[in-house]
């Protein structure tokens, strides 16, 4: 498939550690969490608004969170598949690609885990959870891989392929969720509501904290964080997608097939928010429904670019995001203000991410003429 | 089988393939602009949604259609602004920002007419306006000649961004820009100049694009009631190969698909509707896929620009 490929060029476009080197990059690494207070300040300016006082708003946000049990067990919960679609996002991001099917990967994970659990109810758990697991991962895979495909053999843009194949899982899903997959119950009584037959109870992941939907997929997906980290950075495949990403030329010229490995990336990522799409049924909602995906796709893009890009930077990333979202729907609770808003802060953060990059390699250029 | 096709069926998909190509036409040709001086605008749905919403509740509380649609207009410009100032002046990864753009303009329209939705009256869109003469053509008249206004100028809008791109000074510059920005820059074109230019222009247009929406085709606004057709304009872009002809061939293309799917699923033709609904988003990848031309992407697009990089 491949000529073996030469390290020994690669390697000159990593650089080595140092002192100096460590410093500056923990400035860079510091200047995108700015992007946190600098939307909430903007979205305190919004609150004012409409009427609503800012202090009364974030307390109630701030609140939401760490006023409970329920609320700090939930911010986990939250953070589980925020977190899975982030790592996706990061090893595609590594690969030099962009993720942005994680919505579409979570649907079509989802299904696919509901769909072996309902049907191999007899199967005991210590079988039945796996299958699900990897079930969910495997079709996950398939919808990152299929745009993977077009970009390796016919050069379709990526971003836009993943989020056509966002708007087909959501319809795929709503089709087999009223005909063929529709609760038997619901049919019964008739009102139809688009969700699954609640899956079997061997199927259901054990929950870490009574009367709470904490639940042993958290602990999966922080292993996966560790597993992403030690394949990008500590394997020859981890290594290639990463080269392929920071100078795909340099890489043909070693001897990688780029298209291969950006394929490779691609689908990784889909498998990581298949099993994020897995999680949330087995976990939490214990059925397939519509709108599952519940937006975790774009916001495990934020957490991703959050998180330094990095599998173990993503950690903290989606417990904040976590935070924000369960905080989110106090806030709604208690001030009436929707919670929309926290797209409007998402979508700000994410600009003000992606434009710190500017002051980074000004900062470069300066440390250049200097020395 | 035999009146699924009768001539009145044919017409009645023709007329709303092509009122539904228009919010299409719009953003997609506004984007053209973009992408061809070399910015990639992934935005276009978040300024979608906001010019949907401005120009509703402005015509809504003002009673006044026109100033709807200038609202919207200049919402779109602002949003624009934002997305070069992001994209050009701040380099920012031009995919990415884009996303968060759209995620901004979709929660900010959610947020406002959630917040909005007691003081909003139904309002009634841009009539049809049936042209003299060519209107009283038969059948062609009722296909062609018999729309809102805004119907017309999407259209109008192609011969005139060919005119614009291919034969005018402005036109040569966007190109330039687009295809090699260290040449442009010798030859003293500002390259942040014409980039802002373009990216407001086609926010402005993404802008109008959602006002056609909650203004004269749908006369309400719903939360994300664009629902990913901003994306799609962007791939119409692709589609089309940077040119406004392949861009208007992919728009209908695009809009008699969905009229035609519309209307297989009120004739009750026993294709469950969500896999209809699919069609649309089969058939962008597959344009995609099979979009000839790519020899025609602006060389520059999606690159951020900075002087002294060789």
């Amino acid at each position: 498939m491949d000529r073996p490929a030469n390290h020994r060029v690669l390697n000159r476009f990593f650089e080595k550690p140092g002192f100096k080197r460590l410093a500056n990059q923990t400035i860079e690494a510091l200047l995108p969490l700015a992007s946190v207070p600098l939307a909430l300040i903007i979205g305190a300016f919004m609150l004012l608004a409409l009427n609503v006082n800012p202090l009364t708003a974030y307390g109630a946000l701030i609140n939401g969170v760490f006023g409970s049990t329920f609320g700090l067990t939930q911010t986990l919960v939250d953070a589980t598949p925020l977190l899975l679609v982030g790592l996706g996002v990061v090893i595609a991001f590594r690969g030099g690609v962009l993720n942005i099917g994680g919505e579409g990967q979570i649907t079509v994970g989802a299904l696919a885990a509901s769909a072996a659990a309902l049907t191999l109810n007899q199967w005991p758990a210590y079988a039945l959870i796996p299958t699900c697991l990897i079930a969910g991962a495997l079709a996950g895979a398939v919808w990152g891989g299929i745009p993977g495909f077009l970009k390796a053999r016919l050069g379709v843009n990526e971003i836009l392929s993943t989020i056509m194949m966002n708007s087909i899982a959501q319809q795929f899903s709503l089709y087999l969720l009223t005909g063929p997959m529709l609760d038997p119950s619901e049919k019964a009584a008739g009102t139809s509501i688009a969700q699954s037959a609640l899956l079997p109870k061997a199927s259901w992941l054990p929950t870490l904290v009574p009367q709470t939907l904490l639940n042993a997929g958290t602990i999966l997906a922080v292993v996966l964080a560790i597993f992403v980290y030690v394949f990008m950075w500590r394997t020859t495949i981890g290594y290639r997608i990463r080269a392929v990403g920071l100078n795909p030329d340099a890489s043909r010229y070693a001897g990688i097939n780029v298209r291969l490995y950006q394929m490779l990336a691609l689908t990784l990522g889909g498998l990581f928010a298949g099993i994020a799409g897995a999680v949330q049924v087995m976990g939490v909602q214990r059925r397939m429904m519509d709108g599952l995906s519940g937006g975790y796709g774009f916001t495990g893009i934020v957490v991703a670019l959050f998180g330094q890009l990095h599998p173990l930077g993503a950690i903290p990333a989606s417990i904040l995001f976590g935070g924000l979202l369960v905080g989110s729907d106090q806030m709604q609770r208690t001030t009436q203000v929707p919670s929309a808003i926290v797209d409007v802060l998402l979508g700000m953060i994410v600009l003000f991410v992606v434009s710190s990059v500017i002051w980074s390699r000004y900062r470069a250029r300066r440390r250049q003429t200097h020395v | 089988m035999s009146d699924l096709f009768t001539l009145s069926v044919l017409m009645g998909i023709i007329v709303s393939g092509i009122r539904l190509a228009t919010p299409y036409l719009f953003a997609a040709i506004g984007e053209t602009f973009a992408q061809t001086s070399g910015v990639l605008n992934l935005g276009v749905e978040g300024i979608m949604l906001m010019g949907a919403f401005s120009g509703f509740y402005i015509a809504s509380t003002t009673g006044s259609l026109w100033l709807g649609l200038l609202t919207a207009a200049v919402v779109g410009i602002l949003m624009g602004l934002l997305m070069a100032l992001v994209s050009v002046t701040l380099q920012a990864e031009q995919g990415i920002s884009g996303i968060g753009l759209s995620l901004f303009g979709l929660g900010l329209s959610s947020l406002l007419f959630e917040k909005t939705i007691v003081s909003v009256v139904a309002i009634s869109g841009f009539q049809p306006i049936r042209i003299p003469i060519l209107g009283n053509i038969p059948y062609i008249g009722d296909a062609l000649f018999d729309h809102s206004i805004l119907v017309y100028a999407a259209f109008l809008l192609v011969p005139l961004s060919i005119y614009v791109l291919n034969h005018t000074p402005i036109g040569l510059k966007i190109r330039a820009v687009g295809q090699n920005p260290q040449a442009a820059d010798s030859l003293g074109i500002s390259v942040a100049k014409i980039r802002y230019l373009t990216v407001s222009f086609g926010g402005m247009m993404a802008g109008i694009a959602g006002a056609s929406l909650s203004l004269a085709l749908i006369d309400l606004f719903q939360e994300n009631m664009t629902n990913g057709m901003g994306y799609i304009a962007v791939a119409l872009v692709y589609f089309g190969g940077w040119n406004p002809l392949g861009v208007l061939g992919g728009s209908l293309l695009f809009s008699f698909v969905n009229a035609f799917q519309l209307w297989l699923q009120v004739k009750g033709v026993q294709i469950p509707s969500n896999i209809a609904l699919m069609m649309p988003y089969v058939l962008t990848i597959v344009a995609l896929a099979f979009a000839a031309n790519r020899a025609r992407q602006p060389t520059a697009l999606d690159k951020p620009f900075e002087r002294g990089e060789s």
